[in-house]
């Protein structure tokens, strides 16, 4: 048993353990465990990776051109995040340049992911932690129709339209299938949206659910195919044939570009008309659960993205914003150098990694990759069955890395955060409407809602930039530059012997970014912190805790064996893990069992 | 597809094979799709799929069929080795969660939104397979389970016979026709 306080929380681990654990093994890795006190308030929060990740080892000795595929596969979530920053990585090594075409397709792609991820994880990942399903079978289509009318001019909102939705739920419901919806804490007394809301949700879910798919196609028509497009170092791997029908390699034509166009439109049209309306409405009757603040008002970090011109990775050209906030000292932005040894490193006491000196960090371009699996000493069960895991030993495979010694929140908070007190009239101002018409100040953005709200205005943000970045295609296509590849570095032969080099980006859930070391035309070391990584932290050798830790304490459980509260609050954070949870009781036996993300 | 026979018109038959191919006996869908298209010609309107895990990404491709062949390893309690055809409204049942394939819980749910949304293929088949082994993470397939594909080829094969479409065996076993899940491109 152990008390200490760290970041300005108090970490107690001397009450029950609630153990939350991913069952499905396909990209889950997700294991969280705390303890409640008497009153069932999370004391204590432990987040541990339990899956081996390897891409680092698998990368050492091959074609540095490669690179991006490979690391693409670390997630098929945020699909084409680490391939960007891979490619971005390897041109940063090796000196190249990429056509402004390049710069602009790989944004446009980008910005689509954005708006694809951030609209599937609020209807499809994160909504049901605030809309009860089933509950939409009480509601007066009616009453639906009317909210529907007052809060967007989206067209599909007549009665009839949600009658017929609640009839489908209905017929689903009495099944006894309910797929999707089995394993919601349905009629959980801290769902409150009124039936009407809840059955605006659910028909919005299916809405979602048949548009998203269209969105991605965009990922298709650049990138070759989705999941995992096709990337190049160097540009674009789509060539541009402005009257060509299709033909081999020229995959880009006036129809195509079209359809694109097309699509942003409609994508434009379903986040402004339907996700924002439903985020302010959901939000309008949980405004005072703002649990779930964690780091998010102490230290945030983002490294920026988009870059508007090509080559520049100056913050001046990035459209999000660039910069790191500590010990909540919301008056200063930090700049953020990820060439300097000294202010990021990644520690590994309590992550299942050998470090020569663990006292130590290291830079991940010195980084060491070496597996350590071993349990603490209190620790229960076996290394193949953990019942617990024992905090004071090593209890992840993720490492614990850490900006000038501070662990950190990332993600679309941080972002806008960080564009917020820069007084960046597009981060600020859309914040100021969304808690003006919610009545909530400033400080309500340092919440799990909080999280979720970013995510959300980040949504719109990127779908108008799509736009924005279809537009500048046409006008350079216009302007007869069809240019999107640079190969005079391509063979070999033309690299330095030696040469290391840094890319990064902003995936949808994070900050992210690689670091290589390239010798005689072989990856030498590569290193990725993923923004999972930041999040999900474990321990330093300070004691200091990781976002997902900070953001879970001092959450009231309504219920420990319905632990609606620990899902909202990790959920908020977009995790790229399907993960499932499993509730022990005190002897270890399973209390519940549901499935997370 | 090769083109030897007339296409059937209107039909949309996807062949899917799902599975986790890192997982033992859990890749048997996987390996049976492969080996179908290896083992034999489909016309036009056939496409064989390897769904791996992909979960909702296969949503639009189940709602763009009209007829949809799964192969599977499904838990329903038999002998290991033991084959079983199940057909529409059994299918999702079988692809149920909890002690059976993890990656079902996702499958499931995808042939449920389909409903949800407008409705399922009309025509559904399952070929499934007890596993033998389904726990050692990172093993292929067992000499059980690879014994057993040729019996869920010519389960599969019966179904396709019942719904109108002729195979024929393929001469020389090789064949790159297999697709892999991607955004449909069609405009709506």
């Amino acid at each position: 048993m152990s008390v200490y306080e760290t970041q300005g929380f108090r970490l107690d681990n001397s009450g029950r353990r609630v153990v939350v654990d991913p069952v499905t093994r396909i990209e889950g890795h997700l294991r969280c465990e705390v303890n409640i006190d008497s009153n069932n308030v999370i004391r204590n929060a432990v987040s541990s990776g339990t899956m081996w990740r390897g891409i680092e080892t698998i990368l050492k000795g091959r074609d540095p051109r490669d690179a991006w595929a490979f690391t693409q596969r670390i997630c098929g979530v945020c699909t084409g995040v680490h391939a960007l920053v891979s490619v971005r990585t390897v041109e940063d090594a090796l000196g190249i340049r990429i056509p402004e075409n390049a710069n602009i397709i790989r944004n446009l792609m980008h910005a689509t992911l954005y708006a694809q991820d951030h609209l599937v994880h609020f209807y499809h990942l994160h909504a049901m932690d605030w809309v009860d399903v089933p509950d939409a079978l009480k509601a007066d289509p009616r009453e639906t129709s009317a909210i529907a009318q007052k809060i967007s001019r989206w067209p599909n909102s007549s009665p009839g339209y949600f009658r017929d939705v609640q009839n489908r739920l209905k017929k689903f419901v009495e099944s006894g299938q309910l797929g999707p919806f089995a394993n919601g804490y349905w009629g959980n007394a801290s769902y409150r949206l009124p039936s009407a809301v809840n059955l605006l949700a659910v028909t919005h879910y299916l809405e979602a659910l048949d548009f998203q798919k269209d969105i991605v196609k965009i990922q298709t028509i650049f990138g070759g195919k989705n999941p995992h497009p096709n990337w190049l170092v160097g540009g674009v791997p789509c060539a541009i044939n402005i009257d060509g029908d299709l033909a081999a390699g020229a995959p880009l034509n006036m129809e195509r570009l079209n359809f694109v166009s097309e699509i942003i439109d409609r994508t434009i049209a379903f986040i402004d008309q339907v996700y924002i309306p439903d985020l302010i409405a959901i939000a309008s009757f949980y405004k005072d659960w703002l649990y779930g603040s964690g780091l998010s008002g102490k230290n945030v970090l983002a490294y920026g993205e988009f870059p508007d011109r090509a080559n520049n990775y100056h913050p001046d050209n990035l459209l999000l914003p660039r910069g790191a906030i500590v010990d909540g000292n919301l008056s200063e932005v930090h700049p953020v150098d990820l060439r300097n040894p000294e202010e990021i490193k990644e520690y590994v006491v309590h992550s299942w990694y050998r470090y020569p000196d663990e006292t130590k960090g290291l830079h991940p371009w010195d980084g060491v990759t070496d597996p350590h699996y071993v349990l603490g000493k209190n620790a229960k069960g076996t290394p193949t069955n953990i019942q617990e895991l024992d905090e004071e030993g090593k209890y992840s495979f993720i490492k614990a890395p850490r900006w000038n010694g501070h662990a950190m929140e990332v993600g679309p908070l941080a972002r806008w955060i960080v564009g917020y007190v820069s007084k960046k009239s597009e981060f600020k101002e859309p914040v100021d409407d969304l808690l003006g018409k919610l009545g909530l100040p400033v400080s309500a953005l340092f919440s799990t809602l909080g999280r979720t709200a970013a995510r959300g205005l980040e949504a719109s943000w990127a779908a108008h930039k799509m736009r924005y970045f279809h537009d500048r295609l046409m006008a350079n296509i216009r302007g007869g530059d069809t240019s999107t590849a640079n190969t005079e570095k391509w063979e070999p032969s033309t690299w330095p012997r030696e040469c290391k080099g840094v890319g990064f980006g902003e995936a949808p859930r994070g900050a992210l970014a690689h670091w290589i070391r390239i010798r005689q035309e072989k990856i030498d070391n590569y290193q990725a912190v993923v923004p999972t990584t930041w999040n999900a932290s474990p321990r330093d050798p300070k004691g200091q805790i990781g976002a997902y830790e900070a953001a879970l304490l001092n959450t009231p459980l309504s219920n420990p064996k319905e632990p609606l509260e620990i899902l909202r609050t990790l959920h908020s954070f977009d995790p790229c893990l399907a993960c499932s949870t499993h509730i022990m009781g005190p002897a270890g036996e399973p209390l519940h069992t549901v499935k997370v993300c | 597809m090769e083109d030897n026979h007339q296409p059937q018109r209107g039909k949309r038959i996807l062949v899917l094979g799902i599975g986790n191919l890192l997982w033992a006996d859990e890749g048997f869908g996987v390996r049976a799709v492969e080996s179908f298209d290896r083992s034999y010609i489909f016309p036009d309107s056939v496409v064989l799929m390897d769904g791996g895990t992909q979960g909702l990404l296969l949503l639009p491709h189940v709602q763009e069929s009209t007829h949809l062949l799964i192969f599977d390893a499904v838990d329903f309690g038999q002998a290991p080795g033991t084959m079983v055809l199940r057909r529409n409204e059994e299918v999702p049942a079988y692809l149920h969660s909890g002690k059976m394939s993890l990656h079902q819980t996702g499958f499931q749910e995808v042939l449920l939104l389909s409903d949800l949304l407008g409705g399922r293929p009309p025509e559904m088949a399952l070929v499934g397979l007890q596993p033998e082994d389904w726990d050692t993470f990172g093993g292929e397939l067992t000499a059980l389970a690879r014994e057993r594909i040729p019996a869920a080829m010519d389960l599969a094969i019966k179904v396709l016979d019942e719904w109108g479409v002729f195979a024929t065996p393929r001469p020389n076993g090789v064949s790159e026709n297999i697709l892999f899940p991607r955004a449909l491109l069609s405009s709506r």
